[in-house]
């Protein structure tokens, strides 16, 4: 050490000394030891550790997002358990106020529970999880998220994550303190043991952290909300830190429809995918392979891409090269392969969507479809939409938008959102709105929109914003130019009417002054002046006929709940809104 | 006369009425007021309409004209009741009183006014509307008789006594009455020409009767022309600019009537004008300083040889249609100053008496 710092000091100072002499020998030991010195501080950056430094990728870029992301991240494992188990889920979040921007929340769901085995590294061990392989429309999908939010929890207040977990009625239930090791991305049990719960099965997962808590746009209390809504089959429970309860009750009985586990289609597949499958896999040949562990390879199609690629069908995965993976990519793009199967993906339904909406917003009109499924890089995805107009809606600005992915609201990010950029791209003044160039279109109106699929593309680890694939965009302009077109229907009838409520406006104010002319130039009594008048009033508004009755009646939707609309609309006056990056 | 203008507005009111009183939608119409729907005859010498007629029946959708019509019909019977008028300008802003049936803008109430005039078949100053302009001016060997408005009794205005000024048209002409012993009435377009006349007693010389126009001549100016020429059997001659507007919007309007007021032509046409100058010819004999034509110029001339009956009867017109658009080229009447300030007054105008063949029909 000494050594090196001496001839550091050399080597800063040689220049300075002695300009006019040439580099001497000394300098070549110098760089050697350098590059050892650097070698020292080389090492290991463990994946726990990046996050550390890079937690707004993860969605923690501040403070009230990082109380959001938290509870949406145990929130959307808890509905995945729930839903995959095939039970009905009834959630409780509360979030208590510790003072000092310090918050513990709690999640409990009534879900299958987790071996106790399993518990320390699904929440003290980042991208550990089941759902990152398998190509199943879930809510999670990398396994990052709950054990992010432990570390987050950690890093900020020192505690450590508390989860109690119970597999059956049957089973005592498994109790854990738990830290993460970031520097080794491993689980830090610091206290376990079992314990009694009244519940049948279940897990519960209690978290401290530092956050800020606010009402209004992005909030919590609007996150569970919108899940309540695309949820209809669960009841959540919700008691913030002011000590408000909060229920979004079940609103049917009804299990979603249980997505499928698919494996991946080849067009999907990339070659660093495709070599590590060829190592993973239990298959004996090549051709074996292909038809058991992607989906839509039958005997022919494997047959062209071996043949297209000088393969041998025979040829033992392990022994595959890289060149010749490179070839089989290759061939997979040239050979016809029939699109995956679509049963995989459970959409919301669009009546769902629109019973939501309704309760939501209180309109005048309101439209909703579910388009037929469509793939986009061999994954399959449904694209869902529901539209409101009119009634509460604010007119000025631009119209309001709600995105969902596989059942889980999108509250960020929606400036850079593929959904977004499907809206402003389409033409909106032929349904009836104002819209300039290519942004927003104005008016009273607020679209939402829903992607299922078995991996849903986001922009970013903090799962905000869906990725611009022209397949994903195509889908939902068609699907908006569907309810626009229902939109226009109903702008035009009303334009339509309120024209024809116009002219008999006008029918009315100038009949008395012809009445009244009549009588100046022909001088006939006010008797017949009131004559004329009934006259003209029978003959021009008599055969107009009956107008249908358009105008907003806010009693009119039963569905309306207001109670439940107000929830995350509140005036939020805190000057330290950060991370409202919409707009 | 002013009894016969009230019965025909009352014998439409009471018809409207009658239909009310059925319940039969009553319907307004009058003949369609465009180039199109007039026919040129000689023998006649003004526009006359062919008798294409527009009509409106009561709906929602004419509901506030119908109003706005009876209601007009109804100031004019007032006025010429009271034996009053009102100039288009009053009319509009008495309308303001009217309640929804108020007009927001005087070109509104125009065209009602013109729908009435041309509906009844009357003229609009028979129903005591006046237009806001000035009829024109005159200057030279003719005595007006007018009544003093205070007690009725005549004036004679000599029209050679107003030095370098000159005698106005008054708006309504119907009753004046004339002595001359000039011998012809000469229509000038621009007020500068007409000074330039006046000041070298041009009258005096050539024994006539100045008029100025001051651009496409009013109804009165129009009118006074035609009762002056009938009553004293005096010709017409019309000096304007040599371009398009000048022969058709001045001199045509002046001589045959307009296709926007051709319900009123009968009364308005001077049949018996001839133009003078300047021609096409004029520009090239007399070497004229010229502005080029504009595209809104050839447009006019083409639109002259297409659509207006008045040319389509006229071989020379068309001629000088034709030999103008080649020249490309238009003159004022001011131009003649090139040859020096009275050439006007010495050469062009003796010249141009006195070579009755090189005068356009």
């Amino acid at each position: 050490m000494t050594e090196v710092t001496l001839d550091l000091d050399t080597f800063n100072s040689a220049p300075v000394e002695a300009p006019v002499q040439p580099p001497k020998e000394p300098e070549q030991p110098k760089k050697e030891l350098k590059a050892h010195e650097m070698a020292k501080k080389q090492r290991d950056i463990s994946i726990a550790e990046f996050f550390e430094k890079n937690r707004h990728l993860l969605g923690f870029d501040n403070k009230r997002k990082a109380l959001l992301t938290t509870i949406k991240e145990a929130v959307d494992n808890s509905l995945d358990a729930c839903d995959e188990a095939g039970i009905l889920p009834d959630l409780e979040i509360v979030i208590t106020d510790m003072g000092n921007d310090r918050y513990r929340i709690s999640i409990e769901d009534n879900g299958p529970g987790i071996v106790k085995a399993q518990v320390p590294k699904i929440f003290a061990k980042l991208l550990y999880g089941s759902k990152f392989h398998s190509l199943k429309q879930s809510r999670g999908q990398q396994g990052i998220g709950i054990s992010a939010s432990v570390m987050y929890g950690q890093l900020t207040t020192g505690r450590p994550a508390k989860i109690i977990s119970k597999i059956g009625p049957g089973h005592q239930a498994y109790f854990c303190e738990l830290k993460i090791d970031t520097q080794k991305n491993k689980p830090d049990i610091v206290s376990e043991g079992e314990k009694e719960w009244t519940k049948d099965h279940g897990t519960r997962v209690e978290i401290d952290l530092e956050g800020t808590y606010l009402k209004g746009h992005q909030s919590v209390d609007e996150y569970l909300k919108q899940t309540a809504i695309v949820n209809p089959h669960s009841t959540i429970i919700y008691v913030n830190p002011k000590g408000e309860q909060i229920i979004f009750p079940r609103a049917t009985e009804v299990h979603p429809k249980m997505p499928a586990e698919i494996k991946p289609h080849p067009y999907g597949v990339e070659l660093g995918m495709l070599i590590k499958m060829l190592t993973w896999t239990a298959s004996k040949t090549v051709k074996h392979f292909l038809q058991t562990e992607f989906s839509r390879v039958g005997n022919k199609p494997a047959d062209e891409i071996l043949e297209k690629s000088f393969i041998p069908a025979k040829t033992k995965p392990g022994k595959i090269t890289r060149e010749m993976a490179e070839k089989i990519i290759e061939a997979i793009r040239t050979t016809k392969i029939m699109a995956p199967p679509s049963d995989c993906i459970s959409p919301i339904g669009s009546e769902l969507l629109e019973k939501g909406l309704k309760k939501e917003i209180n309109a005048e009109f309101y439209t909703s479809i579910t388009r037929p499924p469509s793939v986009y890089r061999g994954n399959p995805f449904i694209i869902e939409a529901a539209l409101a107009y009119g009634g509460t809606i604010k007119a000025e600005g631009s119209i309001g938008i709600m995105r969902f992915a596989n059942k889980v609201p999108l509250l960020y990010q929606q400036g850079s959102c593929a959904t977004t950029e499907s809206i402003a791209k389409t033409s909106w003044r032929s349904y009836g709105l104002q819209q300039s160039g290519g942004n927003l279109p104005q008016g009273p109106c607020i679209v939402l929109i829903h992607i299922a699929s078995v991996w849903v593309p986001f922009t970013s680890e903090a799962k905000e914003a869906l990725a611009h694939y022209p397949e994903i965009i195509k889908e939902v302009k068609l699907a908006i130019q569907e309810l626009g077109r229902s939109l226009y229907k109903y702008v035009a009838k009303k334009k339509k009417v309120s024209d024809e409520l116009k002219k008999r406006s006008y029918i009315e104010k100038y009949i008395p002054s012809i009445a009244e002319a009549l009588k100046d130039l022909i001088a006939y009594s006010d008797v017949e002046e009131k004559e004329v008048i009934k006259h003209l009033e029978i003959m021009l508004e008599q055969d107009r006929g009956q107008i249908e009755e358009l105008k907003f009646d806010p009693t009119k939707n039963k569905e309306f709940d207001a109670e439940f609309a107000s929830i995350g609309k509140e005036e939020n006056n805190d000057e330290d809104v950060e991370g409202d990056d919409n707009e | 006369m002013s009894s016969e203008v009230i019965d025909k507005i009352t014998a439409h009111a009471k018809n409207i009425y009658r239909d009310i009183k059925v319940r039969t939608k009553p319907i307004m119409s009058s003949p369609i007021r465009a180039l199109s729907n007039v026919r040129y005859d000689l023998e006649e010498g003004f526009f006359d309409l062919k008798g294409n007629m527009k009509s409106r029946t009561l709906s929602a959708t004419t509901v506030k004209t119908f109003a706005q019509t009876l209601k007009m019909m109804s100031l004019s019977k007032e006025i010429i009741e009271t034996k009053d008028i009102a100039t288009k300008r009053e009319a509009y802003y008495v309308s303001k009183n009217w309640g929804d049936a108020r007009f927001n803008e005087q070109p509104e109430s125009d065209t009602v006014m013109d729908d009435i005039e041309a509906m009844l078949g009357i003229n609009r100053e028979k129903l005591g509307f006046i237009p806001e302009e000035k009829g024109g001016d005159i200057a030279g060997k003719l005595i007006v008789i007018d009544k003093n408005p205070d007690n009725g009794k005549e004036i004679k205005i000599d029209c050679t006594k107003f030095g370098s000024g000159a005698y106005s048209i008054p708006s309504s002409v119907e009753e004046l009455k004339f002595e001359t012993d000039a011998e012809f009435i000469l229509a000038i377009e621009t007020a500068g020409m007409f000074q330039r006349l006046v000041k070298h007693n041009y009258w005096k010389k050539a024994n006539c009767i100045l008029i100025s126009m001051g651009g496409v001549p009013t109804r009165a100016c129009r009118r006074f022309i035609r009762r002056l020429s009938d009553d004293k059997n005096l010709p017409v001659l019309v000096f304007t600019d040599g371009d398009f507007y000048g022969y058709f919007n001045i001199y045509r309007t002046l001589k045959v009537g307009s296709g926007n007021a051709a319900h009123i032509n009968k009364y308005f046409c001077v049949p018996n004008a001839k133009f003078i100058g300047i021609t096409p010819q004029d520009i090239i004999e007399y070497k004229l300083p010229t502005h080029p034509l504009k595209d809104i110029d050839i447009k006019r001339g083409k639109d002259a040889l297409k659509n207006d009956p008045f040319v389509h009867h006229h071989k020379p017109w068309q001629k000088a249609i034709k030999q103008q658009t080649e020249l490309k080229a238009r003159a004022e009447q001011q131009a003649l100053a090139k040859w020096g300030l009275n050439f006007v007054v010495d050469t062009y105008l003796p010249e141009k008496l006195k070579k009755r063949d090189t005068w356009l029909p």
